[in-house]
């Protein structure tokens, strides 16, 4: 092994303590409640983890919240990105949840039909 | 699936003895139970510093320290906070003086006022993973010096920074690096001092326990600096666990090529092994160190020759203490100047301290030099626990001293400490309430000196007994007028003849304490009184007549029938011809009526104890 790949090493390894820096760009913060939960949060949030995993996107982190009065919309997420308002979104699903990794995450549109609440 | 969650679990010696195994087995069966394995993943740490409040966790990216965990609190952990993001509120660390619940780390203050460089990974990787310690920065500084610095640059670059020994002697660290390098002999050897043996300390278990491979780092780097090819880490037999975990990190250091031959393909190869002593105070003592390092008695031999130039098997050596070791890497990678930027002028960096006694969160800290005592004991220590008073604070094991509360405000450095006649040390701590006698402590740490004496030099073979002797009927009451004076007179032989550390340092316990705490001599001497009420020939039971309710349970607890009287009758009595002193009765007494008397004469003053 040479510097470069104990470099390397580092590089693919840095990611993995990722979660212990809380340096994220970009936070999703998943509502799981008790009736969250029962709206099925816990399958939007494993369709996050899923997408985030699969495009490698170690800038994100996901991390839960409890009930925020907003019973009727659950699922409910919230989509923080570092000096952007924080957007809300409701009734979410696995594949709704998908969709907002790929166009808000990632592109940075977020996706105005899943929309209920944007806070500054 | 990505990972969501990071859970800590402090594996130090501390937190293993409080069963933390028990809490991660348990949280292993809830998270699997709940289906979060893909999610939730547990990381076992070296010692994450408040020893007291273990088993602790630390979950990240919140950051919620929980304390105290038990097994039992798995599934809630598990079920509220990792399933439902709602961290366990009565498991938080809850910060005594604010009355308010930290939900992060860092807003506690025992975290909040340290500052950790050389204890940064401990607590926040796992030390049996060597990709994680990559992963912090690791070997990046050996990469950098054998492939792009000369020897001299390198230990320019650690005279410079301005380090010195954290064994507590506080000698400059590049200068001996610079004996070594200087010396023309093809074989060479570094060594790591683990030899920790002050009562109290532990500093170097918890940084061979919870980063491993910065020392291994550490003493590869000196390795290349000073032309050695092979180096010993000398730990004691009593830290199984830092044997099991240096021994892990060096096979994975071999595997990845950091150690061998030819690492990271260059012409540098070194390769480390571990000796195992079998815990002898003596051998921190370098030259005595060698000898068993060797498989000989471990007794030390007169310097000059210094190891530099006649070390292990007579070749020139570089000794450096644990906390040495694992300084060099940040020097090596941020550079000399940012480590002058920490701590003091004369004594740059920082220091880990291992805080223990009485005092409120004992456990590992680390504080930037010039720190005072008082910050380190009250607002990091948290204070007397039991709302006591404070006392003294004893730093340098058997070889330093005690500082008593009106020197609270001195900076932590080298100089300051020893202008207070004790000594840095290497960072034993203990903290000492009104409650204590300190000529009872100086006969404790004089019993230690007394018992780990080589005995291979007469000053401190005898020396250290005869003091020890002197110190024993003066807590029996026993004192002479002239004990004090003998003391001063067989301390300064000790000092300026004894062959090496153990014993020129034995005396700093009795000359500190009789310097600070005169009173407390004269008081068991001349007045035969103990004001502290520790020591037992001298103190003496009584009960109030007055408080007394004649229940009868301070006679049944007695073990030597010392107390008499009938249920209901008159006022109990203690006869102290056969009071042995143990306290049974005050213990059991349900009305406070049992009182202690600092000694005979004074205890007639004292109203309302008629009856003693």
């Amino acid at each position: 092994m040479k510097l470069e790949d104990l470099r390397k090493i580092r590089e693919r390894a840095s990611k993995d303590l990722n979660l212990r820096k809380g340096d994220a760009r970009v936070h999703v913060v998943i509502g799981m409640g008790t009736s969250g939960i029962a709206a099925g949060a816990r399958d939007v949030m494993a369709a996050f983890l899923d997408e985030i995993g699969k495009r490698n996107l170690a800038d994100t982190l996901v991390t839960q919240t409890g009930e925020r009065g907003l019973a009727s919309s659950e699922p409910v997420v919230e989509v923080r990105i570092g000096g952007q308002p924080t957007v809300v979104y409701g009734e979410m699903t696995a594949d709704k949840a998908r969709r907002v990794v790929v166009d808000h995450v990632v592109n940075g549109n977020p996706v105005s039909e899943y929309v209920i609440e944007v806070r500054d | 699936m990505t990972r969501r969650l990071d859970v800590l679990v402090c594996s130090g010696a501390a937190c293993v003895s409080s069963h933390s195994a028990k809490v991660r087995e348990a949280l292993t069966q809830e998270i699997s139970r709940q289906g979060l394995g893909d999610e939730v993943r547990l990381v076992e740490t070296g010692c994450m510093g408040p020893c007291e409040l273990g088993p602790v966790l630390l979950v990240y990216p919140d950051g919620a320290f929980y304390i105290r965990v038990q097994p039992g609190d798995a599934a809630e952990i598990v079920e509220e906070h990792f399933l439902k993001g709602r961290p366990v509120q009565r498991l938080l660390w809850e910060d005594p003086e604010a009355r308010r619940i930290a939900e992060k780390r860092k807003l506690v203050p025992f975290f909040e006022k340290q500052s950790k460089i050389v204890l940064a990974n401990c607590g926040m990787i796992d030390p049996e993973n060597i990709e994680e310690y990559i992963a912090a920065n690791g070997y990046e500084a050996l990469g950098v010096a054998i492939t792009e610095k000369t020897s001299e640059q390198l230990i320019q670059t650690i005279i410079d920074s301005g380090l010195r020994g954290r064994g507590g002697a506080g000698f400059s660290t590049g200068l001996k690096w610079g004996f070594v390098a200087r010396e023309e002999s093809p074989t060479k050897y570094v060594v790591c001092n683990g030899d920790e043996g002050d009562p109290g300390a532990f500093m170097d278990r918890s940084l061979l326990e919870g980063d491993p491979h910065s020392i291994i780092e550490g003493m590869a780097i000196a390795a290349y600096a000073t032309g050695a090819a092979k180096g010993y880490i000398y730990v004691r037999a009593e830290y199984p666990l830092a044997i099991k975990r240096l021994r892990t990190a060096i096979e994975q250091a071999r595997h990845e090529g950091l150690l061998g031959e030819r690492i990271l393909e260059t012409g540098f190869s070194f390769d480390l092994e571990v000796r195992i002593g079998a815990g002898a105070f003596v051998c921190g003592e370098e030259t005595a160190l060698i000898a068993s390092l060797e498989g000989q008695r471990g007794t030390p031999l007169p310097r000059p020759p210094y190891p530099s130039t006649v070390g292990v098997f007579g070749k020139p050596t570089l000794i450096n203490n644990v906390e040495t070791w694992a300084n060099i890497r940040h020097i090596i990678l941020h550079g000399a100047e940012w480590f002058r930027s920490v701590g003091t002028d004369k004594s740059p960096g920082t220091k880990v301290f291992a805080l223990s006694g009485n005092v409120c969160n004992t456990g590992l800290v680390e504080v930037p030099m010039g720190t005072t005592l008082r910050e380190l004991v009250f607002d990091i220590g948290g204070g007397i626990p039991g709302g006591k008073g404070f006392k003294a604070v004893q730093t340098g094991g058997p070889s330093g001293g005690c500082i008593p509360a009106e020197h609270l405000d001195t900076p932590i450095d080298y100089e300051s400490l020893k202008a207070l006649g004790t000594i840095m040390g290497s960072g034993g701590v203990i903290v000492m309430d009104e409650d204590t006698c300190m000529v009872n402590i100086a006969k404790f740490f004089l019993d230690f000196s007394c018992d780990e004496s080589c005995g291979k030099c007469i000053p401190c073979r005898i020396g250290t007994r005869q003091m020890k002797g002197i110190l024993e009927r003066i807590t029996e009451g026993q004192g002479r007028p002239d004990d004090v004076g003998k003391l001063r007179e067989l301390a300064s032989v000790l000092k300026a003849t004894s062959l090496c550390g153990l014993g020129q340092a034995a005396p700093n316990p009795v000359l500190s304490t009789l310097e600070h705490f005169a009173d407390e001599y004269d008081a068991h001497i001349v007045d035969h009184r103990c004001p502290a009420k520790v020591c037992k020939p001298l103190i003496r039971y009584g009960i109030d007549k007055s408080q007394c309710r004649s229940c009868d349970v301070c006679r049944k607890a007695c073990p030597v029938e010392a107390i008499s009287g009938t249920p209901g009758g008159g006022p109990y009595v203690v006869d102290d011809e056969v009071c042995i002193r143990c306290g049974s009765c005050a213990d059991v007494c349900p009305f406070g009526a049992i009182h202690v008397a600092a000694g005979a004469e004074v205890s007639v003053a004292v109203p309302g104890n008629g009856a003693i």
